[in-house]
């Protein structure tokens, strides 16, 4: 008999986020005091189930504490609202009005997270049980249907039925290349040779990005029953989790869910007394990007460096020690016990004509409600950017929206209507990648935006093939020179030709798709461009050789703000009359622009 | 023999860490994260005694610590100071950080105190984007860090300003 209280709608139950951004905020501790104020009271009358869950995703408001069966949604809670939450809330039914969720537009407070935007108008599919299930209780994930799939699929489906299954839902690979899950399976059954082998990729490196890792923590077991059946399905006999070195929480989490796996029999020899003999192992990766790579990847398991090789043969052939191998994102590995539960149809209704299904977004950057975000696919820009995330914060202006990691593209205001699914992305020059959604303001430079990229890639090529090595360098170095105002018009020709080289000649993806920050923010942002050519002038203040900041007199009210704030000491002024900014001193950090609230910090 | 903050580096201890594991070429890499996690780099003599016991050549293990971006050849400080480079910190600011530091401490990412009491790199993006910018020192991660913060984070782990 199952005790888990998750799936009982009367259960008295406290939900504190445990997710990494609410944990830098203090979410431990506030899980910890709630327990210990729960635990030690002898005189308790609740009986309340206090659980450390994973992400909620509303990362920016954390730690974040929700109250069951009532729904009451607590924001940025600290150690020293414990006391009063379990003496007014839960002995008191009594709702503290300053904890509660102030929605950012309509400024009024809310209650329950169905009423908040941001979760009302997402569908979980791949996240239902973050933020609701204690990660480290299997039995909290068995109360949630959980290997229900798994024994369906062993004892009521032939292994073939399984693969139509997943192929009939039209799931196509969460990673980036959006390749159908199904076929990937049919390739590697088809193919006569043993062992075979799985792979979940959690090597989830793109900047800005943690979809994979809120998964990965707040719901491991989702992935080993995806795992598991399409062991079932292909006939593998082992499979690997590859985690990036930098999510030291999800390889706990994961291995905690291993180890109660194997006890109950869902993962090891004979599984549930059948024929299927299957195990998991965790890889921990190394911190390089082009292990994202698949091919990259499974040389890393293999303990060689990282390097990617050209894929005449899929690694559903030649994988693993040249194995056939299935290698999927965790993402999808999440989506396949849904399907084989819930069926194919079921979850081929949501989404677009060639993307089925939901995908998770992280949207991050210059957004009011940060954090992650699961919407059917063909869902618009808009309604993610500014119906569920908030809009831009501070009263700024929307300037652009980055997809895709660091090889998508910037998509500019005049698309916000595009609906989002693999195909309307790569159309507009960017795509879907794992999922990762930057929104950028008027403070953000395109050109600079572009340069980071390229950098960034440069730095994590891996130097097998030239056109990679050598051509992102260049890159760099052009991007850099416009940067500091010493670009020429010419520049941006040998930009758009040296795309072309490098997209044509690169050995795998990260080289491939490497100039598309470079061609969408030329495409869509070429003004920005001229105007550091030409004018020597970085419109949005953050290329500090062409940066000068001042205050119009006529905006500052000389409130004193952006004097306080300044790390460099460099603005002064009497109260109440327009301050000065000393430019000797000035930093050109910026800080003065983002404090006011009066927009009077401009750009020279 | 050498120490790095109170851990000391003996051949016994080395020896520990890499018989954990069997002999294949695969297990390279979790000897080196063991390794980093106790000495916060890697030492010339544990890689020897790795290659040894895992019967791959030395290249091989010099090729794969130096590849990956988690393994140092160089001792680190007893303060780690980790700049989240993520696009999100980057956009909010990352670069004022690592400038920061540099005005406190004197050093650039990939660099050690010569007292070997901080050491400075960044990585790409810990997924806390909703706090950026981001620092972590040693395991503990820093929110929407400042200029002004930052001191305070410093002063905090026995850092003097040099101004």
């Amino acid at each position: 008999m199952n005790k888990s209280p998750v799936n009982n709608p009367d259960a008295r139950l406290v939900l504190v986020c445990c997710g990494t951004g609410c944990i830098a905020n203090g979410g431990l501790d506030v899980y910890r005091a709630l327990q210990n104020e729960l635990n030690g009271d002898e005189g308790v009358r609740v009986d309340a189930v206090t659980k450390g869950t994973g992400c909620h995703g509303m990362c920016a408001r954390g730690p974040f504490v929700r109250i069951m069966p009532d729904d009451i949604n607590y924001c940025q809670v600290k150690v020293s609202d414990v006391r009063e939450i379990v003496e007014k809330t839960l002995h008191g039914g009594e709702v503290i009005k300053r904890l509660l969720f102030r929605d950012p537009r309509s400024k009024k407070t809310v209650k329950s997270h169905r009423d908040i935007d941001f979760y009302k108008r997402q569908h979980k599919i791949a996240l239902r049980n973050v933020g609701v299930i204690d990660p480290a209780s299997i039995e909290d994930y068995m109360a949630r249907d959980g290997y229900q799939s798994l024994r369906k699929a062993l004892f009521t489906m032939t292994p073939s039925q399984v693969i139509d299954e997943v192929v009939k839902a039209g799931l196509r690979g969460r990673g980036g290349a959006g390749f159908p899950t199904g076929l990937k399976w049919k390739a590697c059954a088809a193919v006569d040779r043993l062992p075979r082998f799985i792979v979940c990729n959690g090597d989830e490196g793109d900047p800005g990005a943690f979809m994979d890792e809120s998964v990965m923590e707040g719901d491991p077991h989702s992935i080993l029953e995806g795992m598991a059946i399409c062991a079932y399905a292909i006939g593998a006999s082992a499979g690997f989790i590859y985690v990036r070195d930098e999510y030291a929480q999800s390889v706990a989490s994961l291995g905690k869910a291993i180890e109660d796996a194997r006890r109950h029999g869902f993962l090891g020899k004979n599984i549930l007394g059948t024929a299927l003999s299957f195990d998991i192992e965790i890889v921990r990766g190394g911190g390089a990007f082009v292990c994202g790579e698949e091919t990259a990847l499974l040389a890393s398991i293999e303990g060689n460096v990282g390097e990617p090789r050209d894929k005449y043969v899929f690694p559903t052939e030649r994988g693993l020690w040249g194995q056939p191998t299935v290698i999927n994102n965790v993402e999808t590995w999440a989506n396949i016990p849904f399907i084989i539960h819930q069926g194919a149809a079921s979850f081929a209704s949501i989404g677009t004509a060639g993307s089925k299904g939901t995908k998770v977004f992280s949207v991050v950057g210059k957004v009011a409600n940060t954090g992650l975000v699961e919407v059917p696919m063909g869902t618009t820009l808009r309604e993610i950017i500014f119906d569920i995330a908030g809009g831009i914060p501070n009263g700024r202006k929307f300037k652009a929206v980055q997809t895709g990691g660091p090889s998508g593209g910037c998509i500019p205001e005049s698309l916000l209507d595009l609906e989002v699914d693999f195909d309307s992305l790569a159309r507009v020059g960017s795509m879907m990648g794992s999922g990762g959604m930057i929104v950028m303001d008027d403070r953000t430079c395109m050109v600079e935006v572009a340069r980071y990229y390229l950098n960034f890639l440069a730095g994590e090529s891996c130097g097998k093939c030239v056109p990679c090595r050598e051509g992102i360098r260049r890159f760099g170095e052009i991007l850099t020179r416009i940067c500091q105002g010493k670009g020429t018009v010419d520049d941006l020709n040998l930009l758009e030709s040296l795309s072309e080289t490098v997209q044509s000649a690169s050995l795998c993806a990260l080289g491939r798709t490497a100039p598309n920050p470079v061609l969408s923010t030329l495409k869509y942002f070429r003004e920005e461009y001229l105007e550091h050519i030409i004018r020597h002038r970085c419109p949005a203040g953050i290329c500090k050789e062409l940066t000068e900041f001042y205050i119009d007199p006529e905006f500052c009210n000389g409130c004193g703000l952006c004097a306080k704030m300044c790390p460099s000491q460099g603005i002064a002024g009497a109260k109440k009359q327009a301050h000065t900014i000393d430019q000797s001193k000035c930093i050109k950090c910026g800080e003065c622009v983002d404090v006011c609230r009066f927009m009077a910090v401009k750009v020279r | 023999m050498a120490t790095n903050g109170n851990q000391l580096e003996t051949e016994e201890q080395f020896q520990e860490i890499i018989t954990r594991y069997p002999t294949e070429q695969r297990y390279i890499m979790p000897i080196m994260h063991d390794l980093r996690n106790r000495y916060h780099y890697l030492p010339r003599k544990a890689l020897e005694m790795a290659a040894a016991h895992l019967q791959v050549p030395l290249s091989q293990v010099y090729s794969m610590a130096t590849f990956y971006k988690a393994f140092s050849l160089i001792p680190r400080g007893r303060v780690r100071l980790k700049t989240c480079d993520g696009t999100t910190c980057h956009i909010k600011g990352s670069q004022t950080i690592i400038e920061e530091v540099y005005k406190n401490l004197g050093i650039r990412p990939g660099e050690t105190t010569p007292d070997r009491e901080f050491s400075l790199e960044t990585v790409n993006c810990i997924g806390a984007c909703a706090i950026a910018p981001a620092l972590i020192v040693n395991d503990k991660v820093y929110g929407k860090v400042t200029a002004a913060s930052l001191k305070t984070i410093i002063r905090e782990y026995g850092g003097r300003e040099n101004e």
